[in-house]
């Protein structure tokens, strides 16, 4: 059934979905260099900087947790769950060159206790929810050690 | 202090907090009447209102001061709104205090109240794709309790908070509130109940996350004048600073409704603004305009959104270094009776969230405390108190005041 579904971003234009290396798509500041995400298209957030024009970039995929939560009670909408309801963690997430924290989803099987302020992690695309004839995505993060065949731990 | 900067607190009232569902309008009438009472004057002396906006309330909410001065009389009274989310109170003190230093009336009465629904706070409605507040929820089932474990879990592992302290936290707050009539909750917990109490967002319970409650509170604030002439020169509390900062960039700590912190990284490249991280900028612009400094406090109120937050908390006002609120918390210094007591009102635990009050009510409690007036909790001798709140979106919020 899910292999029939069409495979769309759950919003547009802030992740790619490239097979094996999907990545954040941040915006850098042409004038001073200021990474962004999501994509700011219309002004700087450096204070200094009058900027108007960015480039899309591709974020890190990797970086490290900064912290960590799950969330064992269904979020309210426009949060679409799964029915039954099935817990997850969220995790704010260093990334390693831009030094900015992004907050996503962990993927599925991951619970709080794999998890430590400081464990590596790297961006997948996941299914966010679906309808009879879409799959909606979104960028998770998967820690480097899981599902990777990793020898850390 | 700087007198010139400081205006008169001549009335407090509040509608208690609790969870009713009716107009939010009647909570902000009977909150404002009893701090007119409470000052001594009238509805028709007030030369300006202003009001705290709620979102959740609809047009009225969104035009509270308009509300409230209909629901009060039209008396041709001047008008101001403000919306800042949790930081609105805070921004119509700024508001009424700003008229008042600049000679443009003598008088001002600030409400806030609001009506707020059950459960997790959900963004407004509608599919509003270019929102954070509805996107955050939408993509990532982030709720508020998200951002506030967050916090609580790097606290755990950057300091060596344990579940134990944010249970005790609770334990200390409870005990506060159950002494305070306008709480919601009043009675004490113990810190197996808090511990026992489900899990909601890893590792916060049930009974560390703040409510959503219905209240209202209000303020009459005057000259110091006016206050002279009405008799209450030497009793009244005054407020000598209000602090309403944004962040400085880079702003790199995750805070609601983002997705993102700034990059750490440009600001290497294009120049940072000197001066403290966020959270800490918000009391201390404050001391500042106040000509104080955190050693001066006796008394504070600060934002418990969750039990964990607190301990930030005491680190961002300045009560102690970063890193040592457990200490602080262990050695009984912030319960009634230690060292300096923090949200001896029974803070946001007790009373749950009324979002456009909340900024409001924390003053209230410090006037009654610096007043005397707070039985059964009262922190004695209090002399100089100090509020600290952060709104979603950037809003800073502190108020000093004393007497």
């Amino acid at each position: 059934m899910a292999a029939t579904k069409t495979r769309v971003p759950a919003v547009e234009g802030w992740f790619t979905t490239d097979a094996g290396a999907p990545a954040l798509l941040g915006s850098r500041c042409r004038s001073c260099g200021t990474y962004a995400f999501p994509r700011e298209t219309f002004f700087c957030r450096n204070p200094r900087c009058e900027g108007t024009e960015f480039d899309d970039v591709p974020l890190s995929r990797r970086g490290r947790v900064w912290s960590y939560t799950d969330a064992r009670y269904t979020p309210p909408a426009p949060y679409v769950a799964a029915d039954p309801y099935v817990p997850f963690c969220i995790a704010a997430v260093e990334l390693a060159e831009e030094k900015m924290v992004v907050m996503g989803q962990m993927v599925p099987e991951v619970t709080v206790d794999d998890l430590a302020v400081g464990t590596e992690v790297e961006l997948v695309v996941d299914v966010l929810y679906e309808d009879d004839d879409h799959q909606y995505l979104v960028w998770k993060w998967r820690p480097v050690t899981v599902g990777s065949g990793g020898s850390g731990a | 202090m700087p007198d010139d900067r400081a205006v008169a607190v001549l009335g407090v009232g509040m509608h208690p907090w609790g969870k009713w569902g009716r107009n939010f309008v009647e909570y902000g009438l009977a909150a404002a009447r009893h701090a007119l009472a409470d000052a001594g004057l009238s509805w028709t002396d007030v030369q300006f209102v202003s009001g705290a906006d709620t979102i959740r309330n609809g047009y009225p909410g969104f035009i509270s001061g308009a509300t409230f001065a209909q629901a009060l009389g039209w008396s041709g009274a001047r008008v101001s709104s403000a919306y800042a989310a949790c930081a609105s109170g805070a921004t119509a003190i700024a508001a009424a205090r700003a008229q008042i230093l600049a000679g443009l009336c003598d008088v001002a009465l600030v409400v806030g109240a609001d009506t707020t629904p059950k459960g997790f706070f959900a963004p407004v409605g509608g599919e509003r794709r270019d929102d954070p507040d509805w996107l955050r929820f939408h993509l990532l089932g982030a709720t508020n309790p998200t951002y506030f474990a967050l916090y609580a879990r790097r606290r755990m592992e950057l300091f060596g908070a344990t579940e134990d302290d944010f249970a005790a936290v609770k334990v200390k707050n409870a005990r506060a509130g159950a002494a305070n009539p306008n709480a919601r909750y009043r009675q004490e917990v113990s810190a197996e109940e808090v511990l026992a109490s489900p899990m909601v967002a890893d590792p916060l319970r049930l009974l560390e996350i703040c409510a959503t409650s219905d209240g209202g509170a209000a303020l009459v604030l005057s000259s110091t004048d006016f206050a002279r002439r009405h008799g209450r020169g030497d009793t009244a509390v005054s407020i000598p600073a209000v602090s309403t900062v944004t962040p400085r960039f880079p702003q790199t700590v995750i805070e609601m409704p983002n997705f993102a912190t700034d990059s750490a990284v440009a600001a290497a490249a294009a120049g940072a603004v000197d001066g403290p991280a966020f959270r800490r900028s918000i009391a201390f612009a404050a001391y500042e305009e106040a000509g104080i400094g955190p050693e001066d406090v006796d008394v504070a109120e600060v934002y418990d959104l969750s039990s964990a937050l607190e301990l930030d908390w005491y680190e961002d006002v300045g009560l102690c270094k970063e890193g040592e609120a457990e200490r602080l918390l262990r050695d009984g210094d912030t319960a009634l009776g230690g060292r300096i007591p923090v949200n001896p009102s029974g803070g946001l635990s007790s009373f749950g969230e009324a979002i456009p009050a909340q900024a409001i009510a924390q003053v209230c409690e410090l006037v009654w405390q610096l007043r005397g007036q707070a039985a059964g909790r009262q922190v004695e001798g209090a002399r100089v108190g100090v509020t600290a709140n952060q709104g979603l979106f950037g809003h800073g919020s502190s108020v000093v005041v004393t007497r």
